[in-house]
């Protein structure tokens, strides 16, 4: 298995198809990381609201 | 007897608890995956006859595609479980698979149009294949929108279930529409049965990203899963326990902020 690229630049270029390759790629990375990040998000939202009520619960008593 | 393991399956507890061990070494096979197929895909793959660099694309193109639609497949077969056995859980699943597998057509659609430009000379055409895979796209949001219109939780998740189901007559016609139709797109060059039409160089980290996808897409359904069990079951007991262990380890982490009433 070899690097298919002289250099790093060429590999940036990719013979003038770089832009469309690295676009691609940049909007899935973007997208697969919303996903994972999105879920924790709402998780640790879920979690802090959740312990609010339960100290204003507990200071009602 | 014999089915108490599905009736536990069912039990959004059972499965909340369950799943916390798998998260670690889901994540870590997934990234390591995701990060070898992408290197292996971009920089070490030989270059394309005809196609050059542009064809690099299909690492993450062809992988979001498949699971675009065996994601489908399980938030319909989710839907239906809800339905016929009247069970939580698979509600929450196919309420957590909708929007992953919006994103995931969405992957597919616009890397294919960046794609297509290089290839074809377009970023769009209405051929079968990709306007078959525009209608996924719309079922998902479709899905997603039904399962809010409602004010009760339980008819929008019937409701979701229902068109999920009927949605499925796109499917094999997203399969079958590169055959079917005389069409741009190009036909399919996995083969499952017979000898796939794309060389091993190539074809190997191909495979690495479709797995990487197969994890990644199972990670993130239960991250997803798992949060919407916390929502929906927020009034158990259960769950308020979870709370107040998380409230006291976050106390123990940040002294500073445990007197604050925030």
């Amino acid at each position: 298995m070899t690097f298919q690229f002289d250099s790093f630049a060429s590999f940036m270029v990719m013979n003038g198809h770089g832009p469309f390759v690295w676009a691609a790629y940049g909007i899935t990375f973007a997208v697969l990381v919303y996903l994972l990040v999105s879920p924790l998000l709402q998780r640790r939202q879920f979690l802090r609201q959740q312990a609010r009520q339960q100290r204003a619960a507990n200071r009602n008593v | 007897m014999a089915w108490q393991w599905f009736h536990r399956l069912g039990s959004p507890r059972w499965f909340y608890e369950k799943t916390q061990a798998w998260l670690p070494w889901l994540t870590v096979v997934t990234l390591t995956l995701l990060i070898v197929g992408t290197v292996w895909g971009l920089a070490f793959a030989p270059v394309d006859a005809k196609q050059g660099n542009s064809y690099r694309i299909i690492y993450i193109h062809v992988p979001a595609a498949f699971l675009a639609l065996a994601g489908y497949y399980i938030m319909a077969i989710s839907g239906a479980v809800g339905l016929i056995w009247k069970m939580k859980l698979p509600y929450m699943v196919m309420k957590s698979a909708a929007p992953i597998g919006a994103a995931l057509t969405f992957i597919s659609l616009v890397t294919g149009s960046i794609w297509g430009k290089p290839t074809w000379g377009t970023w769009w055409e209405w051929d079968a294949r990709i306007t078959s895979m525009l209608i996924l796209f719309f079922l998902y949001l479709g899905i997603m929108a039904l399962q809010q219109a409602f004010h009760s939780r339980d008819t929008g998740d019937k409701a979701g279930a229902i068109l999920a189901l009927v949605g499925t007559v796109n499917i094999p016609i997203i399969y079958k529409s590169v055959d079917w139709w005389y069409t741009l797109h190009q036909p399919a060059s996995i083969k499952f049965v017979g000898e796939s039409t794309i060389h091993a160089s190539m074809l190997y980290p191909l495979l690495a990203m479709v797995i990487a996808f197969y994890c990644f897409y199972a990670l993130v359904l239960l991250l997803y899963t798992r949060a919407e069990i916390l929502r929906r079951e927020s009034r158990t007991q259960w769950v308020s326990d979870l709370v107040a262990q998380q409230v006291s380890s976050d106390n123990k982490d940040i002294p500073v902020k445990g007197g604050s009433t925030i």
